[in-house]
Order: C-alpha cells, then sequence, then structure tokens
C-alpha cells in the first residue's frame, strides 16, 4: 500500500473541513475523488502536500508505511509526492527552466543522484515538452507569470512529468481547460500510469474521467468519503447529481 | 514542522559570515579633528600645497555646516571628535614592490574573504586595487594597462604621478562644498583609487577595488575619481565586506566620475558592510556621495549597486547628464534585514538636450528594516527632448519592515518626457508553498523568488560579479520569512 490515511481531521483555524477520512491507495492505481463544492477535496489534497494553513486534528497518514504527516512539505515531495496545483502560482523573474531543474536536483539530491546540468536537463525535458504539445518559448518564461489558464495546468503536467512521482495528486486539473487543452492534459497523465505510479484525481465533474479512467472513485460529502466504487460511480453522480448523496448519508450525520 | 516564527529566530541569530578581524600594527594619528590633523594626514602623505589647502579650505567650510536630518533614518548623534582619521598598515613606510612583499595577514584577510589577490591576478583577468584600511597595499596588473595609457593607481599614488590630473579633475563633480560629509571627506580623505582612460581607448579588463575597513573606530574616507577621455570605455568593479566590530563606524566616501564626449563608465559597486547584530547594535554607517558627469555629447554612465550590508545607507548616485544626448543609468538593489536602515536611491540631472535617464530600483526589507527609495529627477530648461523612465519596486518580508518612496521630479521644459511606476509586492506564503511543494527548501524558494525579483539589475553586473551579488543577497536574507 502507497497510502494509506486513517480517520483523518483537519482545521482551518476553528472550523473542522475534513471530519474522518479513511482511504487507501495502491501503487499503481488511480483514484478519483469527486464531490461537491465545499466538501473538502482541495483541503484533502494540501493536507496531503503539506501546507500548514491546514491543522491536522486527529488520524494518521501513512505514506510507503511512513509517517507522512512528520515530513515538511519539501521532503515529501522529495520523497515523490506531487501535487498538481489548481491555482499554479506565478514566480515573477524566475526562468521556468531553471526552476523545474532546481526542483528536479532537489529531489535527485535527496535520493543520492547526481544533479543534472542545464545541458543534460534541456535533453531530459525537450521530449516532455512535445509530449504536452507546450510551446517551447513557455520555459524561457518567468514561471507561470503571464501563462493562460491552459498553459498554467499545462505547465503543472510537464512538471509532473520531469518530476516523475510516486503518488501525484491532481487538484481541480480540468477546471478552466476547454476541451482541447482537457485532452491533452489527459494523455500527458495517461503516458504517466504505471505500475511505479499512483494518481488521486480530485474533480468536480465527471467530463474529465472520460479521459483519465480511474480504477476507483471516491465522493466526499461534508468532509467524509461517503461512497466509493469502480468507475461506474462517476457515471452514477453524474446521472443522478450531488444532491443523490445526501440520501446515501445516514440521517444522523445530514446537516 | 517549524513555523514561521521559529525559523526566524533560528536563522536570524547566524552570524555576519565575514566578522573577523586581522591583527595588524596599525600606525594612527591621535582620534578627533582639527587643522592639525588634516595638516598631519597631508604632510604624511607628502602632498603638493594646493592638495593641503584644498583639504584646508574643505574642512574651514565643513565646520560651518550640520550634518543633514532630511534622511528617513535615526541614529544617534555622531561624536566627530571621538574618531581617528587616519590608521595605515605599518608595513606601508616601505611599499611592496609585489604580492610577496604584502603583509601575509593581509593578504590571509583577503582569502577569508574569497577574494586571494593572486588567484585574481592569474585566473580572473581583474586588475586589483586593493584598499586595506586607508592605504593601497597592492595593485596588479599596472604594466598591462599602462601599456594603453590607462592609470590605475591609489589615489595617493596618483596625487605624486599624476598630480596635473587630480588638480584639474579633483572636485569638479563633487565640490568641495557639496554636502556634509563630501565635504568631511575632502578635507580628510585618506586614500582611494584613481583611473584615467585615454582617448579612444577601451579598458580590456573589469578593473576593481576591494574595500575593507578594519582599524578600530577608524572612519574611512575613500576618494575615488575616475577620468574616462574621449571615446573612452571603462568597467570598474567597487566590492566589500567589514569584519565584525560592536561600534559603530563612519564611512564618507565620494565618487567622481567624468565622462567626456562619447566615453562610457560603467561603475557597479556590491556593497556588504557589516549591518550590526540582529538587535540593531553596531554596524557601519556609510554616508556616501556618488557622483558622474557626462560631461562631453553621447557620453555614457552607469551605476549599478547591490546593497546589502551597513547599519545606516544614505546614499545617491547620480548623474549629471550636461553633454546632448548623454545617457545615465541607475540600477539598484537595497537589502534592509534586522534593524538595518538604507535611504538611497538617484539624481538625475538632464541639463543638455535629448538626455535619456533610466532608474530602477528594487528595494527588499526583512525583519525590522527600513528602506526608502528618494530619486530626485530633474529637467533644465534647455533639455529638450528628454527623457527619463523610472521603476521602483519594493518587496516586503514579513510585517515588521517598512518600505518608502519619495520620488522628486522637477521638469523645466514642456518636450520633457517623464514616466515613473512604483509596485509593492511581499513574498506569498503561497509562492513558499509553492517551492516547497516542489522539493524546494524555504531558504531556497526565497533566494530564488528574491533573485528573481531583482533580476534586471543583476543582469546589468558584470558575470562575476552578479554571481557574488545573488550570494550575498542569499546571505543577507536568510531566515527573513518562514
Amino acid at each position: 500500500m502507497l497510502l494509506e490515511i486513517k480517520n483523518l481531521h483537519a482545521n482551518v483555524g476553528n472550523t473542522e473541513i475534513l471530519k474522518g477520512i479513511d482511504l487507501k491507495v495502491g501503487l499503481g492505481e488511480v483514484h478519483a475523488i469527486m464531490g461537491p463544492n465545499g466538501s473538502g477535496k482541495s483541503t484533502l489534497a494540501q493536507v496531503l502536500a503539506g501546507r500548514d494553513v491546514y491543522k491536522v486534528t486527529e488520524g494518521e497518514v501513512l505514506y510507503g508505511g511512513k509517517d507522512l504527516l512528520e515530513l515538511d512539505p519539501e521532503f515529501r515531495a522529495r520523497e515523490g509526492i506531487f501535487l498538481a496545483f489548481q491555482y499554479p502560482v506565478e514566480i515573477p523573474g524566475v526562468n521556468n527552466t531553471y526552476f523545474l531543474r532546481a526542483a528536479l536536483n532537489a529531489a535527485r539530491k535527496h535520493r543520492g543522484e547526481e544533479e543534472l546540468d542545464a545541458m543534460d536537463f534541456l535533453t531530459h525535458i525537450r521530449e516532455k515538452i512535445k509530449l504536452l504539445e507546450m510551446d517551447e518559448t513557455l520555459m524561457n518564461r518567468p514561471v507561470n507569470e503571464g501563462f493562460s489558464g491552459g498553459e498554467k495546468k499545462r505547465n503543472e503536467i510537464l512538471q509532473m512529468a520531469v518530476l516523475e512521482p510516486k503518488l501525484a495528486i491532481m487538484d481541480e486539473t480540468d477546471s478552466g481547460l476547454d476541451i482541447d487543452a482537457l485532452r491533452i492534459v489527459a494523455s500527458g497523465v495517461n503516458s504517466l500510469r504505471g505500475k511505479e505510479r499512483s494518481i488521486i484525481v480530485v474533480t468536480h465533474y465527471q467530463r474529465l474521467l472520460n479521459y483519465i479512467v480511474p480504477d476507483f472513485v471516491h465522493v466526499l460529502s461534508n468532509g467524509r468519503i461517503v461512497k466509493s466504487g469502480s468507475k461506474e460511480l462517476a457515471l452514477e453522480l453524474e446521472e443522478k447529481g450531488y444532491s443523490w448523496l445526501d440520501e446515501t448519508v445516514p440521517v444522523s450525520e445530514r446537516a | 514542522m517549524a513555523t514561521p516564527a521559529n525559523n526566524v529566530e533560528t536563522l536570524a541569530t547566524q552570524e555576519y559570515k565575514y566578522g573577523f578581524v586581522t591583527e595588524i600594527e596599525q600606525e594612527t594619528i591621535p582620534r578627533g579633528l582639527n587643522e592639525n590633523v588634516v595638516r598631519l594626514i597631508s604632510a604624511k602623505k607628502n602632498e603638493p600645497e594646493w592638495l593641503l589647502e584644498w583639504r584646508l579650505k574643505s574642512y574651514r567650510h565643513w565646520l560651518t555646516m550640520e550634518e543633514p536630518k532630511w534622511a528617513n533614518v535615526k541614529f544617534d548623534p555622531i561624536d566627530y571628535q571621538a574618531a581617528y582619521y587616519y590608521a595605515a598598515p605599518k608595513s606601508k613606510a616601505n611599499r611592496p614592490k609585489s604580492l610577496d612583499e604584502v603583509d601575509p595577514e593581509l593578504l590571509k584577510t583577503y582569502e577569508k574573504l574569497g577574494i586571494p589577490l593572486q588567484e585574481q591576478e592569474l585566473l580572473s583577468g581583474v586588475a586589483v586595487d586593493a584598499v586595506f584600511d586607508s592605504v593601497s597595499v597592492a595593485t596588479t596588473f599596472k604594466e598591462k594597462l599602462a601599456k594603453l595609457g590607462i592609470i590605475f593607481c591609489s589615489f595617493s599614488e596618483a596625487v605624486q604621478e599624476h598630480p596635473e590630473l587630480v588638480r584639474k579633475w579633483l572636485g569638479s563633480v563633487v565640490p568641495y562644498t557639496d554636502n556634509f560629509f563630501a565635504t568631511l571627506n575632502s578635507a580628510v580623505f585618506s586614500d582611494g583609487s584613481f583611473a584615467y582612460i585615454p582617448k579612444g581607448v577601451r579598458c580590456p579588463m573589469e578593473l576593481s577595488t576591494y574595500f575593507r575597513i578594519n582599524a578600530k573606530e577608524t572612519g574611512q574616507f575613500e576618494r575615488t575619481l575616475i577620468v574616462a577621455e574621449e571615446g573612452a570605455y571603462v568597467s570598474y568593479l567597487e566590492g566589500c565586506t567589514a569584519p565584525m566590530r560592536d561600534e559603530n563606524q563612519l564611512h564618507a566616501a565620494v565618487v567622481e566620475l567624468v565622462a567626456l564626449d562619447n566615453a562610457t563608465i560603467k561603475y557597479s559597486t556590491v556593497q556588504n558592510w557589516y549591518p550590526g547584530d540582529k538587535e540593531g547594535k553596531g554596524g557601519i554607517y556609510n554616508f556616501v556621495t556618488k557622483r558622474g558627469k557626462c560631461q562631453g555629447v553621447n557620453s555614457k554612465i552607469s551605476w549599478t549597486q547591490v546593497e546589502t550590508g551597513s547599519a545606516i545607507t544614505w546614499k545617491y548616485p547620480g548623474c549629471i547628464l550636461q553633454g546632448d544626448n548623454s545617457v545615465g543609468e541607475f540600477y539598484s538593489v537595497a537589502v534592509t534585514n534586522n534593524y538595518q536602515q538604507a535611504d538611497t536611491g538617484t539624481k538625475m540631472i538632464h541639463v543638455g538636450k535629448n538626455t535619456r535617464s533610466t532608474i530602477v530600483s528594487k528595494g527588499i526589507s526583512a525583519g525590522h528594516g527600513q528602506n526608502s527609495y528618494r530619486g530626485m529627477v530633474k529637467i533644465l530648461k534647455n533639455a529638450t527632448g528628454a527623457r527619463n523612465y523610472s521603476q521602483c519596486d519594493s518587496l516586503l518580508m514579513g510585517d515588521k519592515c517598512g518600505a518608502h518612496t519619495f520620488p522628486y521630479l522637477e521638469v523645466k521644459n514642456p518636450t520633457a518626457q517623464v514616466e515613473h511606476e512604483a509596485s509593492t509586492s511581499k513574498i506569498g506564503e503561497d509562492q513558499i508553498f509553492y517551492c516547497r511543494q516542489r522539493g524546494l527548501s524555504t531558504e531556497d524558494a526565497i533566494g530564488m523568488i528574491v533573485n528573481g525579483f531583482c533580476k534586471e539589475v543583476f543582469r546589468e553586473l558584470p558575470m562575476e560579479f552578479a554571481v557574488e551579488a545573488q550570494k550575498l543577497l542569499g546571505i543577507s536574507l536568510e531566515g527573513s520569512v518562514g
């Protein structure tokens, strides 16, 4: 088991957002986490990545059998956890290629591998840029600065492709993408599927799951996973809407 | 996980990396300042009568002046009678003919700073006029430069060897009456650098000086004069680090640049004087007057500075754009951390027609640092077609620091175009988290974000200096944001 979340509770300030999440993700599996706005999907993604505005109040998360919550965000990243941000951040003046190389080298150094110089790195990423049909000039621009919504998301997937994480968490990667960009992003993600990599796809809509077909679907509502199933669950959800969930929640738990 | 506050505290306690003292016998004049001290300095340097007279004139004028109070900085009154106005390593009596003759203690000091002279001489192709305290101890590459007619030597040597040039240009850009600190410098300046690039000559290497304050309670009064004759080009680098001291030390330098027709002078500074400890104790007071005169047509003077040190910085490198079509530039990064205060900027005085100036100022404030940009753009009546572009950006780290902008515009010619842009931003928690999620440490993330912010200035620096500047910035800001 790559990731094991047990009874995870997390707060923002005094408000409890996650109210006891249980989830197991095996190596090589793709899990989709769906749910209405405010159900805690993004919070879960950010908590796994280690953002400290969220305070874990209860529960544990094991990653490769080790306590994940003990690790600072950069060590989680170097250990192979990648978060594709819903809103990728702009860093003015910092060259995109330089940034990505620094990130890769931080991980390589952590693993005791040799760091890549600028030339080797360029060779390394060129192919991946092509795969994501990215405009190569974006690589010489500052990180995400002035990128369109679609370019930012593609840049996230490029980073993911270069960093080759063990666990990729994609936070609403489909939001703000038109159908062409969605197809490109999805094929990029699909090319990264494999036995050695697990992916958690967080999404509001079923649409993305037509392209990235999950092994498992979980429905998050009000800070808890209320239903889990196979990919068909997503279709069922699409058809019936999230209000259908209310009926699946025990009466005592309804708001 | 470490909280931001913890990080700041751990890292802010880090000691000044270059804080060490070299033990060398000092030859000093007694404390305090009076006419006799001025005469004594002049006599020790065996100066001609006219220079002594100039010093005395300056001293007498200084007595009538008051310390300026308009800068946005706070400090206890300076007791000018408590300082020493002259100190020189004793080995000066027999000036070293080569590096082998230089006091090994001095050489070791430079090595600790990562700037071994021999290595520089051999590897980097930089001619070094190293100023240790007040007297130059070594000058290299002089012969090579001499073949081109370039004079690059200590100020004292220039007074002895080329008195006509010194006499012609000294005080021509910064008159002895200019301001309190410049006037004080004119009276008691000890040494500095002199560079003269003859007509049509392009100086083939970067000229460089490493300044260092070492003698306890010694005021430093450097004087630099650079003259580029018609069509000449020179790039000059000034960089410095200072050893750890408890007592405040005054540094009041004067730099004068003169560019004649079609000449270009590029003057780059990386300044890292001891900034004081994290409580704001100690540190250098850096009150400097730097000015360039674009005297000839199509001449150009470009100032680039990276200011990370000093307890207090008071400094406005400026350009007098006298020749038609002349160009003035000012690129600056100023960092204030802990209790550092900086009031810095530039003055661009447009006199000639179609003169152009560019100002790019990047202020970074962290800890309790206070950073003020003060810039004057003055377009005189006859400066038809003059243009100025000013950009002034501030970056704040944490919530106890401050950034202030004081632009002064004075436009007397209706055809002038003046643009001013300003921005203030904060290093965002989201930016840092984004970097950390990609595997970068908080320190590296901050370094990267700050260097990105300063990019427009760093790219104006000569390559090797840019690298040093980035490192310095990293050291200065370590632990500023958690």
